[in-house]
C-alpha cells in the first residue's frame, strides 16, 4: 500500500513539474503580456494541484492534507485575480504601460 | 551526492545568481523584483536550514513588505525624476563601497570561526520547559532575550516616525499618500472581500501557534498588515489620517503592555522583563497578541508612507 502511494506522488508531482518546466518556457518564449500570463495561469492551475493532489497521500493526518488543500486553493484565488489585474492594465494603457 | 545536496548548492548558486543580477539591473523597478525573489529564494534557503521562523519572516518582510515598500519608492523616484531614476556616480560608488565592507566584514566574520563556535543552544533547550513555550524560538524571543525583543518593537514605531516626518507642515497629522487602485467594484474589489476573513484567522493562528511550533508576532503581523493594506487599496475602507486616537493606542498597545509587564516582573517577579512562576505562558501569548497587533498597524502605516493630505471636515 505504501509503495503504491509512493508510486501516486512520484508520477503526479512529476506530471506537476512537467507543467512548471512548460509553463516557464511559454514565459520566456511567447511574444507578449497577455500570452505570457496564459502560460502562468497553467502552471498555477494544473501545476500545483498536481504536486498538492501527489503529496496528499505524504501529508500529516486530514489536517496536514486540508491545509495542502487549502493552499492550492488561495494560490488559484490570488493567481486568477493578480492575472485579470495585470491583463487589465496591459488592456487599458498598452503593453509598456 | 545525494539529491538533497545537489538541490542545495543549486538553490545557492541560484540565491547568489540573482543577487548579482539584482544588483546589475538597470532599471529600478527590475531590480525590486530581483529583491523580491532573493528574498523568497532566501526562505527555501532557511528552510532548508531547519530555521523555519527565520524562513517565515524573511518571507513576510524580506520578501513581501520590505518588496512593497521599495516598488513605493520607486513608484515616487519615477514621479519625481521619470524614467532615470539611477543615483549620481557618487552616491552609487559610495554605495557600493560600504557594501563591498560589510561584504567582507561578513565574510572574514564566517570564514574565520573560532574553534568551538560559542553557543547557548543546550542551555536554551534544558531550561525551556520552565516557561511552558515549546518552540526554542519563542523562549529566546520572549524569555532570554525579551529586552531585545521589546526595543525591536520600539524601533518599529521609530521607523514610523521617520517616515511620518517626512510629511510637511501642512499636512502633519493628515492622511498617508497611499496609492489606491482607481477602478471600482473590479476584481480586486473581490479579492479584498474574500481575502480578509481568511487572513485574520491565518494571521491569528501564526500569533498562537507561535508558542510551541514556528510563527509568531511579526508574521501574524505582517499578515494583519496585508489584509488591511488590501482593504485600503482596494478603496473598501479609506486610510485613516495619521492623528486618529484609535490608531495610535493600536501603534503603542504592544509595547506598552510589554513594557507594563516588565516592570511589573520588577516587583511579582525576580527582576525588569522576568515572569512570575507558572504565568510565563500566558503573560507571553498575550504580549504577542497585542504586538501583533501593533506590528499589523505600523507595517501597514509604514508601506501607507507619509502623510500627504489633510481630511476635510
Amino acid at each position: 500500500m505504501k509503495l503504491a502511494f509512493d508510486i501516486f506522488t512520484v508520477v503526479l508531482v512529476t506530471a506537476g513539474a512537467l507543467f512548471f518546466l512548460a509553463g516557464t518556457v511559454g514565459l520566456i518564449r511567447f511574444p507578449d503580456s497577455l500570452t505570457r500570463l496564459h502560460a502562468l495561469t497553467k502552471v498555477d492551475n494544473l501545476g500545483l494541484g498536481l504536486v498538492v493532489l501527489g503529496l496528499l497521500p505524504q501529508a500529516n493526518g486530514v489536517f496536514g492534507a486540508l491545509k495542502l488543500v487549502s493552499i492550492w486553493l488561495l494560490v488559484q484565488l490570488s493567481g486568477a485575480i493578480v492575472t485579470q489585474l495585470i491583463a487589465g492594465a496591459v488592456r487599458q494603457r498598452g503593453p509598456q504601460g | 551526492m545525494t539529491i538533497l545536496s545537489v538541490f542545495d548548492i543549486g538553490l545557492a548558486v541560484l540565491i547568489l545568481g540573482i543577487g548579482v543580477w539584482t544588483i546589475a539591473a538597470r532599471e529600478a523597478f527590475a531590480a525590486v523584483i530581483g529583491f523580491v525573489v532573493y528574498g523568497l529564494l532566501l526562505s527555501i534557503a532557511w528552510v532548508r536550514l531547519s530555521a523555519v521562523d527565520v524562513a517565515l519572516t524573511e518571507a513576510a518582510i524580506g520578501g513581501g513588505m520590505t518588496g512593497m515598500l521599495m516598488l513605493g519608492a520607486v513608484a515616487r523616484l519615477r514621479l519625481a525624476k521619470g524614467n532615470d531614476t539611477r543615483a549620481s556616480l557618487p552616491v552609487r560608488l559610495a554605495a557600493g563601497v560600504l557594501c563591498a565592507l560589510v561584504a567582507a566584514g561578513l565574510a572574514t566574520a564566517i570564514l574565520s570561526p573560532p574553534e568551538a563556535i560559542p553557543t547557548l543552544a543546550p542551555m536554551v533547550m534544558e531550561n525551556l520547559a520552565q516557561s511552558g513555550l515549546g518552540n526554542p524560538v519563542a523562549g529566546v524571543l520572549f524569555v532570554y532575550r525579551a529586552l531585545d525583543t521589546l526595543l525591536e518593537k520600539v524601533v518599529l514605531i521609530l521607523a514610523l516616525l521617520g517616515v511620518w516626518s517626512l510629511a510637511p507642515d501642512s499636512v502633519w497629522g493628515g492622511i498617508p499618500g497611499l496609492r489606491l487602485y482607481a477602478q471600482r467594484s473590479s476584481t480586486l474589489t473581490f479579492l479584498a472581500q474574500l481575502l480578509p476573513p481568511l487572513g485574520i484567522v491565518v494571521a491569528i493562528y501564526m500569533c498562537w501557534v507561535g508558542a510551541k511550533e514556528p510563527g509568531g508576532a511579526f508574521q501574524g503581523g505582517t499578515v494583519l498588515a496585508a489584509m488591511w493594506l488590501l482593504v485600503m487599496i482596494a478603496g473598501l475602507r479609506s486610510v485613516p489620517s495619521i492623528d486618529q486616537r484609535w490608531l495610535r493606542l493600536l501603534l503603542v498597545v504592544g509595547p506598552v503592555i510589554f513594557l507594563a509587564i516588565g516592570i511589573a516582573g520588577m516587583v511579582l517577579a525576580t527582576a525588569f522583563l522576568a515572569y512570575p512562576a507558572g504565568y510565563a505562558k500566558p503573560l507571553i501569548v498575550a504580549v504577542e497578541f497585542a504586538l501583533t497587533l501593533s506590528i499589523g498597524v505600523a507595517l501597514g502605516l509604514l508601506a501607507a508612507g507619509p502623510p500627504e493630505r489633510v481630511q476635510r471636515p
